[in-house]
C-alpha cells in the first residue's frame, strides 16, 4: 500500500511539472509578446515596454518559469493586470464560492444517484426501473442553466424560499451561505446524479451477475444482504470514477450556473481574465484547476485501492 | 435423506427438466452426469431454489421430509448454507475479490446467526484448515486473487461446508483445474462426505470422474434422468442408448494411421521466451521471468505431435512464439527452414494455422461465416475463387455451403468450432496448431471433431501440434508427445510409451492424477457406434 501510494505521489508531481511547464510555454511563449496580447493591438510602444517591465518579461524564459513556480509554492500569483489586486486574493475569494458549490452538488448528487441507482439495478426491467430510467434520461437531456431558471422562477420567485441569485459571503453566516448555493447546487446535481445512477445501476447490475454473488445466494444471504455486502463495493469502482469527474468538472464547469445565479465563482473568474486578456490570471487559475484535478484523481486512485485490494500491489 | 420427485422446471415456455427423480442418502457420493443443456446444474439450482427468474418448479424436493419447493424465500435463505452448500465450477470468480477469504468463510456462520464475528473467525481459521488451507500460508487476511484456482476452490469448499450442512451439491467443482490439482480436490470431497457423513451431489460431464468418485450415477439428456445406478453397474451394464453413446464417445478412438516423413517441417531450436515482471524499485533492474526455457525439438511432415503440462507451464507462450506473435530471446524457429519472427512475411503465416479453445469468444459477433473463414486471406490476397474456396472449407468441415451467410451466434459449439477449423483451412497451411482445441466441447461433440481432425490430417497433408491439459485426448490423437514442466520439455517420446512407461516423476504424477474408468468397466456391454 505504502509503495502504491509513492509511486501515485511521484505521478501526481510529475503531472504538475509537466502541466506547469506547459501552461507557461502556451501563455507566455507561443502567442508573442504578453504585454502587446494584454493591452490589445493599439497600445502605444511606451504601455507595452512599461508592462513588460512591470511583468519581468525582460527576463530570461527559464528565469520567468522559476520565478513563476516558486511564487506558486510561496502563494505569491503575481498581479491581475485588470482588477490591480493579487492573483491570489482573486482566486481565494473565488475558491470560497466555487469549492463549496461543488461540494455541496456533488454530495447531493452522490446522496441521490447511489441508493436511486441500487433500486433500479435489484428491480431491473420492473416498473421502478423503467421509471428511473427515464427520470435520468430527462435529467441527463434537460439543459442545467434551463432547469436553473426553472428552479428559480418557483423556489426563487414564485415561493420565495430561496434568492434567486447573488452570494452574500461567508461572513454574513454559515446558513445564509449555504441557502444561497442551495438552487445552484439542485441546478448542477441534476445532471450529475442522473449519470451517476444510471453508472450505478449498470456497474451493479453487472456486478449481480458474478459468479460470487451466486456464491454469496448459496451461503444462505438473502437478495438484500447479497446487494449490500458484496455487490455494493464491487460496483463502486466505476462510481468513484465518474465521481472524480464530475468534482473536476463541478469546479471549473459550473461557468453557465455560475452565470445564471450570478455567483463569483472560478469559472466566470476565468472567463471574464480571458475576454480581458489578463494572463496572469488565466495562468494561475488554469494551473490551480490541474492541480484540483490530479489531486482528485490521486484521491480517486486511493480510493480505488482502499476499495480494491487487487489494486494495492499494482504500481 | 434428499428426495427428488417428478421434478419438472420450466422457464417462460422452454421445459428444461422433464420428471426428475432421485434420492442420495447420507454419507453417498451421487453422481448427475451428462453433456452440456442437459439440465445437470438447473436441477442443482432448483434443489438451492436458486433459479433464474421465471423459472417454475413442479413436483417435489424433499429434505428429511420438508418439501424444499414450497418454502418461502426466507425459510430457503436459512436453509442454503445450513443444509444445503453448494460450490461451483469457476473458483477464479466464485469468490468476492474484495473481502478477505476469513471474512467470507466467517460470512456463512455470521448470517445464520450461529456465532459472532470473533468466533466466527475461529471457526473460519478450523474450517480452512479442515479443506488443507493452514495458518501459516493462507492466513484469513488473504484475499482470492492471492491463490490459485485450487486454493480457491478449497475456500469455496470452506465457506460451503462451514456449517457441516447435510448435503454439499458440487457442480463441475474441478472442469476448470488442472489434473494434479483435480485429484486433491476430488480427494478432499470423498474425505469430508466420509467424515462428517455429508451427502455429495457431483454433476459433472466427466465419465471418469464420476466412475472415480461416486457410489451412484444417473444419466441425464435434455432434462430426463434416463439411467442410474449404482456406478459399477451402470458403467458395465450401460443400459440406456445414450449412456452408451457417452461412454463410447468418452473413449472414442479416431482411426487414423501414421504417415510421418523424415523431414522436419518445424523446428524449435533453444527457444527461450522472457517476460519483464514489474520493477521493485523505481530505478531497480527489470526482473524477468523466463516463461519458455531453450525449449528444442521438431515436427515432422504429416506428424502429430501433442503438447501437454499444467496451467502457466508455458505451452501457451511456446504456441504463440511457434504463431511469431511473441518474440524470442534466444534460439529460432524455423518452418520449412524460414526463421519464424514477429515480423515474418505474410507467405509464411499462411503456413500455419492455429485454432483456440473457445468457439463463443474468438469469433467477432457481427461477421458473417464467410468473412470469418476469409479473414486469413490479407495473408495472400483475396483470390477470385474465394466464395468457392470458402464453400470448399465449409463443406470439408462438415458444415453446408449455406452456412456462409449466417452469423456465429446460430451454430452450437461444436459447429463453431468446425468454422474455426474450415478458417484454418482456407490458407492450405501445413502445419495447425490446436491449442486446447476440444477442451470445451462436450464429449459426444469431441469425438466428432476428433475424427475430423484426424480426416483433414490425412486428405490435406497436414502436422499439427496439439496443445492440451487432457491428456486422455491427446493421447487418442497424437504420434508423439512432450511433456512441459516450468518452462521446460521435461520428457519427450512416442505417446503410447510415454503414456505406458512415463519416465519423469512429473509425468507419472500427471498421468496417475488423471481420471480414469477401470479397464474391467468398459467390457461387457455393447457399445453404440
Amino acid at each position: 500500500m505504502t509503495r502504491f501510494l509513492l509511486t501515485r505521489l511521484t505521478s501526481l508531481i510529475l503531472t504538475l511539472l509537466a502541466a506547469s511547464v506547459v501552461i507557461f510555454l502556451v501563455v507566455e511563449v507561443v502567442p508573442g509578446d504578453v504585454a502587446s496580447v494584454m493591452l490589445g493591438l493599439n497600445a502605444e510602444p511606451e504601455a507595452v515596454a512599461a508592462l513588460r517591465e512591470e511583468l519581468g518579461l525582460n527576463a530570461p524564459a527559464h528565469v520567468r518559469y522559476l520565478t513563476w513556480v516558486s511564487g506558486l509554492f510561496t502563494g505569491d500569483f503575481g498581479q491581475s493586470h485588470t482588477y490591480r489586486v493579487p492573483v491570489s486574493e482573486l482566486i481565494a475569494d473565488r475558491l470560497w464560492v466555487s469549492l463549496p458549490l461543488a461540494i455541496y452538488a456533488l454530495a447531493l448528487s452522490t446522496f441521490i444517484a447511489i441508493p436511486v441507482g441500487l433500486i433500479a439495478a435489484t428491480r431491473a426491467g420492473k416498473a421502478t426501473d423503467t421509471g428511473i430510467m427515464g427520470l435520468t434520461q430527462l435529467g441527463i437531456a434537460v439543459p442545467n442553466f434551463w432547469f436553473a431558471m426553472f428552479l428559480v422562477l418557483i423556489f426563487a420567485i414564485n415561493l420565495r424560499w430561496f434568492p434567486s441569485g447573488g452570494f452574500p459571503g461567508w461572513d454574513e453566516g454559515l446558513w445564509q451561505g449555504i441557502i444561497a448555493l442551495t438552487l445552484p447546487a439542485i441546478a448542477l446535481a441534476v445532471q450529475q446524479a442522473s449519470i451517476m445512477a444510471r453508472v450505478t445501476r449498470s456497474a451493479t447490475l453487472e456486478t449481480l451477475g458474478q459468479d460470487y454473488i451466486r456464491t454469496a445466494r448459496a451461503k444462505g444471504l438473502s437478495q438484500r444482504q447479497t446487494v449490500i455486502r458484496h455487490a455494493m463495493r464491487n460496483a463502486l469502482i466505476p462510481v468513484l470514477t465518474i465521481l472524480g469527474l464530475q468534482f473536476s468538472f463541478l469546479l471549473a464547469g459550473a461557468i453557465i450556473i455560475e452565470n445564471v445565479f450570478f455567483l463569483p465563482g472560478l469559472g466566470r473568474l476565468i472567463f471574464q481574465a480571458i475576454t480581458q486578456n489578463d494572463l496572469i490570471v488565466v495562468k494561475s487559475v488554469v494551473m490551480l484547476l490541474v492541480f484540483a484535478i490530479v489531486t482528485v484523481n490521486f484521491l480517486v486512485d486511493v480510493a480505488y485501492a482502499a476499495v480494491d485490494p487487487r489494486l494495492r500491489r499494482r504500481a | 435423506m434428499i428426495d427428488t420427485r417428478n421434478l419438472s422446471l420450466s422457464i417462460g415456455e422452454t421445459e428444461i427438466l422433464h420428471d426428475v427423480s432421485f434420492s442420495i442418502a447420507p454419507g453417498e457420493v451421487f453422481g448427475l452426469v451428462g453433456e452440456s443443456g442437459s439440465g445437470k446444474s438447473m436441477t442443482a439450482l432448483a434443489m438451492m431454489g436458486l433459479l433464474p427468474s421465471g423459472g417454475i418448479a413442479t413436483g417435489q424436493i424433499s429434505l428429511e421430509g420438508e418439501d424444499l419447493l414450497h418454502l418461502s424465500e426466507t425459510q430457503m435463505c436459512d436453509l442454503r448454507g445450513r443444509q444445503l452448500g453448494m460450490i461451483f465450477q469457476e473458483p477464479m470468480t466464485a469468490l468476492n475479490p474484495v473481502q478477505t477469504i476469513g471474512d467470507q468463510v466467517a460470512e456463512t456462520l455470521i448470517v445464520h446467526g450461529v456465532a459472532q464475528r470473533s468466533e466466527a473467525k475461529e471457526i473460519a481459521r478450523e474450517r480452512l484448515n479442515r479443506v488443507g488451507l493452514t495458518e501459516d500460508r493462507f492466513p484469513l487476511s488473504r484475499y482470492p486473487h492471492e491463490l490459485s484456482g485450487g486454493q480457491r476452490q478449497r475456500v469455496c469448499i470452506a465457506l460451503a461446508i462451514a456449517l457441516r450442512p447435510k448435503i454439499l451439491i458440487a457442480d463441475e467443482p474441478t472442469t476448470a483445474l488442472d489434473v494434479t490439482t483435480q485429484a486433491g480436490i476430488l480427494e478432499l470431497l470423498l474425505e469430508l462426505v466420509r467424515d462428517e457423513g455429508m451427502a455429495l451431489m457431483l454433476i459433472t460431464h466427466d465419465l471418469a470422474v464420476t466412475a472415480q468418485i461416486a457410489d451412484r450415477v444417473a444419466v441425464m439428456e435434455k432434462g430426463r434422468i434416463v439411467e442410474q445406478n449404482t456406478t459399477r453397474t451402470l458403467f458395465e451394464t450401460r443400459k440406456h442408448a445414450y449412456t452408451r453413446a457417452l461412454f463410447a464417445a468418452s473413449t472414442h478412438q479416431p482411426s487414423r494411421e501414421a504417415r510421418v516423413e523424415d523431414t522436419p517441417l518445424l523446428s524449435v531450436t533453444k527457444a527461450v521466451r522472457d517476460y519483464r515482471l514489474p520493477r521493485r524499485t523505481v530505478f531497480g533492474k527489470t526482473p524477468l521471468f523466463r516463461a519458455v526455457n531453450e525449449v528444442s525439438f521438431d515436427i515432422r511432415r504429416g506428424e502429430s505431435l501433442g503438447l501437454v503440462g499444467e496451467s502457466g507451464c508455458g505451452k501457451s507462450t511456446l504456441t504463440r512464439a511457434i504463431l511469431g506473435l511473441e518474440p524470442l530471446q534466444g534460439g529460432r524457429i524455423t518452418l520449412n527452414g524460414d526463421d519464424i519472427s514477429t515480423g515474418m512475411t505474410p507467405d509464411l503465416r499462411a503456413k500455419m494455422q492455429v485454432v483456440f479453445q473457445d468457439p463463443y469468444g474468438s469469433f467477432n459477433p457481427r461477421h458473417t461465416v464467410a468473412r470469418i473463414i476469409a479473414e486469413p486471406f490479407h495473408l495472400m490476397g483475396r483470390p477470385v475463387d474465394a466464395e468457392d474456396q470458402i464453400a470448399r472449407a465449409l463443406t470439408e468441415v462438415g458444415l453446408t455451403p449455406d452456412d456462409m451467410r449466417k452469423y456465429p451466434h446460430e451454430f452450437s459449439g461444436g459447429q463453431r468450432q468446425r468454422i474455426a477449423i474450415a478458417r484454418a483451412l482456407i490458407t492450405r497451411p501445413e502445419l495447425i496448431l490446436l491449442d486446447e482445441a476440444v477442451s470445451a466441447l462436450d464429449v459426444r461433440v469431441r469425438a466428432q471433431v476428433l475424427d475430423l481432425l484426424a480426416d483433414l490430417q490425412a486428405s490435406h497433408d497436414l502436422s499439427y501440434l496439439f496443445v492440451s491439459h487432457d491428456l486422455s485426448v491427446v493421447r487418442r490423437i497424437t504420434d508423439r508427445v512432450m511433456v512441459m514442466k516450468s518452462g521446460e520439455i521435461v520428457e519427450s517420446g512416442e505417446t503410447e510409451a510415454v503414456f505406458q512407461n512415463p519416465q519423469h516423476t512429473y509425468t507419472q504424477t500427471l498421468i496417475a492424477a488423471a481420471p480414469a474408468i477401470p479397464e474391467d468397466w468398459t467390457h461387457g456391454a455393447q457399445d453404440a457406434g
